[in-house]
C-alpha cells in the first residue's frame, strides 16, 4: 500500500469541518469516486471531524490517497487530544450521545467507509481512521 | 554458474521431454493444450532460462537478463488462468523441471558433491521464484476477470420505466446484493429526481428469494425515496415471499405492498388524483359494463 | 453577518440553503424562522435542500428542530428537493428524518401545504 498525497489540515473550529470537507470533496472528485461515494465520503468527514471538535475539543484531520494494487481509496484519520472514549463499542451505537448531538456521527460513519479504526486513550485523545476504497 | 546453462542448453531436447512427461504424469490437461504448444512453450522458456543464468546469474532474478523469462511466463500464467488451469496446475509447470534438471546436474557432477550441491541448491531456489513468478501472474489475471466480471454484472440494466405521468416502475430481476442495491437504488432515485415522479414502484416478481438483507435494502431504497419527497409501492410479492417476510420477522409495515404490479399502478394513479374509466364506445357496447366496470379485470 | 434569508409567499415561509452550514447560521435560521412564524402567521415552512451537496446529522438535526419548532407555533414544515446521493447517505448513516415532511419540489411542496387547490392543469390533461 503507497501513499500518493498526503495533506493535514486542522480542526479547531466549526469554520475549519468546513474546509475540511471542501478538501475531502475535492481529493474525491480527483479519485473519480462516484457521486454517491463521494457524498458518502465528505458526510463521514463532517461526522468526524464534528465529533473530534465537540468531544475531542478539537484536533487535526491527514487524508491521504493511498494505492493497493489495483485499487485507490481515500484514507481520513482525526486525531485529537480529548478526554478519549472510555466505551468503544457504545460510542459505535446508534443514538449514543454524551453530548447534545443524535449520537449518530461513529456509529453512522462507520457505515459511510469501507474500514473503520478506533484508537482510543482516556485522558489522552482519540485516533479515528476511516477509508473508503473506489 | 555457467555451469547450469551450459548444462541445460547442451541437454536441451532431452530436458524439455523429460519435463513435458514429469509435468503429464502430475498434471494431465490434454483438454486444455496441445503437445505441440506444449513443446513449443517448454523449449522458449529453457532458451530464456539459459539467457538469464548467462546474463544476470541464477540468484538475480530482477536482473535484466531475466526480463525474458519474466515476461514469458507471466504471459504463459495469463494465457492459462484464462483458459482454466488451477494454480496447481500452473505452478506445477515451473516446479516438474525440477527432477529432469536435477537427474541432469547429477550426472554432470555426480562426482564431486560440493558442486553438485551448489548447483541443485541455486537451482531450487531459482525454479522456486519462477514458479512464484507464475503464481503471481496467474492470480493478477484471476482478480483481473473477476473485477471486469462483477463491473459486468453491475451493468447489466435495471431500467427505469415511466407508466405514467409522475408514476415509475423499476422490474427488478435477479438476487438483489449490497453492490447491486446501489446501483438499482440509484438509478431509481434518479430516475425519481429526472421525471419528478412521486410514486415509485418496485417490482420484485423477479427475484428469487427475499432475505433479512434483500429487505434492509429494500427499506432504505423506501427510505431515500420518502427523504426526497417520492413514495415507493413494492409489487410483485409472491405468496411463499410473503410468507418468508413473516416467517423472517421482517417489519414492512411502513411500505406499502401488493400482490401485482397492476394492483400497485392502481394505487398510484388514485393517490395521484387519477381514475382509468371505460370510454362512452366500449360502454355503449355493453350496457352493464357502466354498472360492472369497476370490477372487471 | 451571513445569513440565510427567509421569504414570505403568502401563509408559506420560502427558505433555500444554498450555503455550507457552520453552526452560528443553524441556529440564527432556527432563530429567524422562528420569529417570522409567530410575526406573520405562516401556517407552512418550506425548506429548499435542492442545493445542498451532503446533509449531515448536524443540518438533519437542524431540519428535524426547525420541523418540530414550527410544529409547536402551528406550521407544518416540509423539506423539499434532497438529492439522491444526499438521500442514500443520509440513510445509510442512520437518518430517516421521521416527522418531517418532505418533497419532490418547492411546487410539490406547495401543493402538499396547500392541498390540491394550486393543481389541476396537469391532472385534466392525464385523465383525458
Amino acid at each position: 500500500m503507497s501513499v500518493q498525497k498526503r495533506e493535514v489540515l486542522p480542526v479547531k473550529n466549526s469554520n475549519d469541518v468546513v474546509l475540511a470537507r471542501q478538501k475531502v470533496r475535492q481529493l474525491a472528485v480527483e479519485l473519480r469516486f462516484s457521486l454517491v461515494d463521494q457524498t458518502k465520503l465528505v458526510t463521514a468527514a463532517s461526522e468526524l471531524a464534528r465529533n473530534a471538535l465537540d468531544h475531542g475539543k478539537g484536533g487535526s484531520m491527514t487524508v491521504e490517497v493511498i494505492v493497493n494494487g489495483a485499487r485507490s481509496g481515500l484514507k481520513m484519520v482525526f486525531e485529537d487530544q480529548g478526554p478519549g472514549i472510555a466505551n468503544i463499542e457504545d460510542a459505535l451505537k446508534d443514538g449514543f450521545t454524551t453530548g447534545n448531538g443524535m449520537g449518530l456521527g461513529l456509529g453512522g460513519s462507520k457505515r459511510l467507509v469501507n474500514d473503520f479504526s478506533i484508537e482510543t486513550e482516556v485522558g489522552k485523545g482519540t485516533r479515528i481512521t476511516a477509508v473508503r476504497w473506489k | 554458474m555457467n555451469d547450469l546453462a551450459e548444462i541445460i542448453s547442451q541437454n536441451e531436447d532431452r530436458l524439455r521431454t523429460e519435463w513435458i512427461r514429469t509435468m503429464s504424469s502430475s498434471v494431465e490437461r490434454a483438454d486444455l493444450i496441445s503437445k505441440a504448444e506444449m513443446n513449443e512453450q517448454c523449449g522458449s522458456i529453457l532458451k530464456e532460462i539459459v539467457e538469464g543464468v548467462k546474463t544476470s546469474g541464477p540468484e538475480n532474478l530482477s536482473g535484466a537478463g531475466w526480463n525474458g523469462t519474466r515476461e514469458l511466463l507471466s504471459s504463459i500464467s495469463a494465457s492459462r488462468a484464462r483458459q482454466g488451469f488451477s494454480p496447481t496446475d500452473v505452478a506445477t509447470f515451473v516446479l516438474s523441471l525440477k527432477q529432469p534438471l536435477f537427474v541432469l546436474i547429477r550426472d554432470k557432477m555426480g562426482k564431486s558433491p560440493d558442486q553438485l550441491f551448489e548447483t541443485v541448491w541455486s537451482s531450487t531456489r531459482l525454479l522456486d521464484s519462477l514458479a512464484l513468478i507464475t503464481t503471481e501472474a496467474y492470480t493478477a489475471t484471476r482478480e483481473e476477470l473477476i473485477m471486469r466480471q462483477q463491473q459486468e454484472l453491475l451493468e447489466l440494466s435495471t431500467p427505469v420505466v415511466k407508466l405514467w405521468d409522475g408514476i415509475l416502475a423499476l422490474p427488478i430481476i435477479g438476487t438483489l446484493d449490497s453492490a447491486r442495491t446501489q446501483v438499482v437504488m440509484e438509478s431509481l432515485l434518479q430516475a425519481v429526481v429526472a421525471t419528478n415522479s412521486r410514486y415509485a414502484i418496485i417490482d420484485i416478481t423477479g427475484v428469487p428469494t427475499v432475505d433479512t438483507l434483500v429487505a434492509q435494502h429494500l427499506l432504505k431504497t423506501i427510505t431515500a425515496a420518502r427523504l426526497m419527497g417520492a413514495e415507493c409501492i413494492i409489487s410483485g410479492v409472491r405468496p411463499q415471499i410473503a410468507q418468508t417476510i413473516v416467517h423472517l420477522g421482517i417489519n414492512l409495515e411502513d411500505v406499502i405492498t401488493k400482490a401485482k404490479l397492476s394492483d400497485a399502478f392502481g394505487l398510484a394513479l388514485q393517490r395521484s388524483g387519477r381514475a382509468v374509466v371505460k370510454t362512452a364506445a366500449a360502454a355503449a357496447a355493453n350496457p352493464l359494463s357502466g354498472l360492472f366496470g369497476k370490477r372487471e379485470e | 453577518m451571513e445569513r440565510i434569508p427567509v421569504l414570505r409567499m403568502g401563509s408559506l415561509l420560502l427558505i433555500t440553503i444554498q450555503v455550507d452550514m457552520h453552526d452560528k447560521l443553524a441556529l440564527q435560521l432556527q432563530d429567524d424562522v422562528t420569529e417570522r412564524i409567530s410575526d406573520w402567521g405562516s401556517t407552512g415552512v418550506l425548506i429548499d435542500i435542492s442545493s445542498l451537496e451532503i446533509v449531515d446529522s448536524f443540518i438533519g438535526r437542524m431540519l428535524a428542530n426547525i420541523a418540530g419548532m414550527s410544529r409547536v407555533l402551528g406550521a407544518e414544515t416540509v423539506v423539499v428537493g434532497m438529492q439522491p446521493a444526499v438521500a442514500i447517505t443520509l440513510v445509510e448513516l442512520g437518518m430517516s428524518l421521521t416527522g418531517v415532511r418532505t418533497a419532490l419540489s418547492v411546487e410539490a411542496g406547495m401543493e402538499l401545504l396547500y392541498g390540491n387547490s394550486i393543481t389541476g392543469s396537469e391532472d385534466e390533461r392525464t385523465e383525458a
